[in-house]
């Protein structure tokens, strides 16, 4: 145990008003030789890989794209200043989190913060981002509380829907399938029991039920399952048209291996988290054609395929096809916020990025009540191409192939 | 069905089982409490990935390679690091808080290292998962190969250690190290084999797994937790506890899942787990049988 002396504490206290006093102080325009961004990332720890994925790659390609072009310009200090980054490792546990953006609002005096990975750190750094004033893009967090968030927190934005948002797509994107009668009217799900695979199966669960689907199978698994052969093959013996499974990366893999050894394909086989990763192809073989996804991308659009170029040059991965553009976008807004204010004003950049329009690699976006409401639900393994095929505002890029081409089996 | 779940259930367990089985020797022989044991595991999956998917070499072949490299890792990671704790401390509970603390910082230095060189991302590759035929039930060959390899090494060096002088070298060191010295035997050498022998099982159960698991540099701690669990519950030290324990917990999780429900995979481990601690606090296989 350590005991905490009054000294201490004093010398604490001194320090700390200090540090106050100092970061009250204007910085001179002159003084000024960067826009300086700060995050705190999960570099190590179970989050790693998902950030490595989704987020991290495209603040590296976000600020190599803002500095090879000369940088953001500040029209009010009269300058074009290139982007110089603070970065921390969170360590995957949010309060490491939080102490990392206290720090860099408080020591570091970085101008913006960018968030880490994840819908749980996010909501756990909500508050600080709001209380020292620092706009939140949240670009990897799933959550129905949006609509509440952003009145608690007035400089927060979600980028990335919610779990019924996902869960309703499909549902209606099924009815359909059905109702042409391509698939049956029985619907297995399994979903990991965590925050996403729970969020989107309570999501769903009332959305199959709703719609006159016959849930005949409908179960959780713990976090870190490896091994499905049992779940598959009581799913198998059900005569299900349609497998669905809220899972995330390494139970996404795992699933699809098993099946396809168990031989268990579905006419509609989707998946999680991780069936929009670049490295899902590589996994899945040539499995992974017909495969359906949260996510998916706009096969057609040509600054999305020069982004995914730009990407995979940087980076030496391409991006996965669902949170990754929505990141690099929601970075191009803020960016774009900057300039339109013409200066660091933290409040300014908030109010134009929640009322502004913005062009960016995904289209033309306004948020709406600062959120992103304009995302790809549901994709499909078509062609090499993870392509939309549900969007929340347009009509989906392509038709969904049902049934999928059957397994091949690993020779 | 239930022949089915249970052959599912033994394979499972299979995996289980060799993945534990070199943590049973490092922390029953050499004492170390082997924090990083995971990490070893996650470096040898990384191996046998690089020289799949760079070297085009196969697995099977790649543990001629891999199975060596853990063994001179560990024998050098103890040589170096664990040696000078082990001689430091002759009472058992200060090596053991010694050897979780050193254990701790490395696990750090490996999963540092991998990330280093291959990033944070997911890492997978496929081999031998081709459906094997057994009596009706449909079961990938590269899970029954880490069942066949966790039954041998298990037997085999059960054998060793029971049926060969230098086998009765290794349980005299564990039972007692303090008066091991007295009958001629070198503590020292003796516990760097047999912890050099744990990261050799530990690499080649990585091998396996890498061939049907999805893994990344950031995971090794969930095969440090798994392989905890099945060598407290077989016996500290005792490779048959860690075979029996392990098919154990591979069959309750496939039973539950089969036939309750598979959300409460987890809970009937701990479960089992909680029971054979209340019932038998020195594991399945504890002292006695040694």
């Amino acid at each position: 145990m350590t005991t905490i002396s009054r000294r201490t504490v004093l010398q604490g206290m001194g320090v700390s008003a200090l540090a106050t006093a100092l970061s009250g102080l204007p910085v001179l325009a002159q003084d000024r030789t960067a826009i300086r961004i700060g995050y705190a990332i999960s570099k190590t720890g179970p989050n790693a890989a998902g950030a490595g994925i989704s987020t991290t790659p495209n603040y590296l390609l976000w600020v190599d794209d803002v500095n090879k072009a000369g940088g953001i310009t500040l029209s009010k200090l009269g300058v074009t200043l290139p982007i110089e980054v603070t970065e921390y490792d969170d360590r995957s546990t949010a309060e490491e989190t939080v102490r990392a953006i206290e720090r860099l609002a408080t020591q570091d005096n970085v101008d913006l913060i960018l968030p880490t990975w994840g819908t749980g750190a996010n909501l756990a750094s909500g508050p600080t981002f709001d209380r020292f004033g620092y706009p939140q893009l949240a670009g990897t967090a799933v959550t129905d509380m949006a609509p509440d968030l952003v009145k608690r927190w007035k400089h927060s934005f979600w980028m990335l829907g919610g779990g019924h948002d996902y869960a309703e797509a499909l549902v209606a994107l099924l009815v359909k399938q059905r109702d042409a009668g391509t698939i049956n009217n029985k619907v297995a799900i399994a979903s990991v029991a965590d925050g996403f695979g729970i969020d989107l199966s309570k999501a769903a669960t009332p959305a199959f039920t709703e719609a006159g689907f016959e849930l005949v199978y409908d179960k959780t698994y713990p976090l870190g399952t490896s091994d499905f052969a049992p779940v598959i093959s009581e799913v198998a013996g059900l005569g299900v048209d349609t497998f669905v499974a809220f899972s995330y990366p390494p139970d996404t893999f795992a699933l699809t291996q098993q099946s396809v050894v168990a031989n268990f394909s579905p006419k509609v086989f989707y998946l999680g988290v991780g069936t929009a990763f670049p490295i899902y192809p590589g996994i899945a073989g040539p499995n992974h054609n017909g495969v359906m996804g949260i996510g998916g991308i706009d096969p057609d659009s040509e600054a999305l395929a020069a982004y995914f170029e730009r990407h995979t040059a940087l980076n030496g991965q391409a991006p996965d096809n669902w949170a990754s553009a929505v990141t690099y976008a929601s970075l191009e807004i803020l960016a774009q916020a900057i300039e339109r204010v013409g200066d660091i004003d933290r409040e300014a950049i908030s109010a134009e990025i929640s009322s502004g329009e913005f062009d960016t690699i995904i289209g033309k976006v306004k948020l709406v009540d600062n959120q992103l409401r304009s995302l790809w639900t549901v994709g499909q393994w078509q062609d090499g191409k993870f392509v939309g095929l549900a969007h929340t505002e347009r009509a989906g890029a392509r038709e969904p192939v049902v049934p999928k081409p059957a397994w091949v089996p690993a020779a | 069905m239930l022949f089915s779940a249970i052959l599912t259930g033994l394979v499972l367990g299979g995996t289980y089982a060799l993945v534990a089985m070199g943590l049973t020797l490092q922390y029953g022989v050499a004492r170390i409490m082997n924090l990083a044991y995971g990490d070893i595991i996650i470096a040898a999956s990384f191996g046998a990935f690089v020289l799949f998917t760079a070297l085009g070499i196969n697995p099977l072949l790649g543990m001629l390679i891999v199975i060596p490299a853990g063994f001179a890792l560990s024998w050098l990671i103890y040589a170096v690091m664990l040696q000078p704790l082990a001689r430091r401390s002759r009472d058992r509970g200060r090596l053991e808080g010694d050897s979780i603390l050193a254990t701790f910082g490395l696990l750090f230095v490996i999963q540092g290292v991998a990330l280093v060189i291959f990033g944070s991302g997911f890492m997978s590759y496929s081999y031998l998962a081709v459906p094997v035929d057994i009596l009706g039930t449909t079961i990938a060959a590269n899970r029954l190969l880490a069942f066949g390899l966790a039954i041998t090494f298990g037997l085999g060096l059960w054998l060793v250690l029971t049926r060969t002088r230098f086998g009765t070298v290794i349980r005299a060191v564990a039972a007692n190290p303090a008066s091991a010295p007295l009958v001629g035997i070198d503590v020292d050498s003796v516990a760097r084999f047999a912890f050099a022998i744990g990261g050799a099982l530990a690499a080649a159960g990585g091998v396996v797994v890498s061939m049907y698991l999805t893994f990344s540099a950031t995971m090794g701690v969930i095969f440090t937790m798994k392989a905890l669990i099945v060598v407290i519950m077989g016996g500290v030290g005792n490779l048959m506890g860690a075979l029996a324990a392990g098919l154990i917990l591979g069959l309750v999780e496939t039973l539950v899942a089969s036939f309750i429900d598979p959300g409460l995979t987890l809970a009937a481990t701990y479960l089992i787990f909680l029971a054979v601690l209340v019932v038998r606090p020195q594991g399945l296989f504890g002292k006695a049988a040694r």
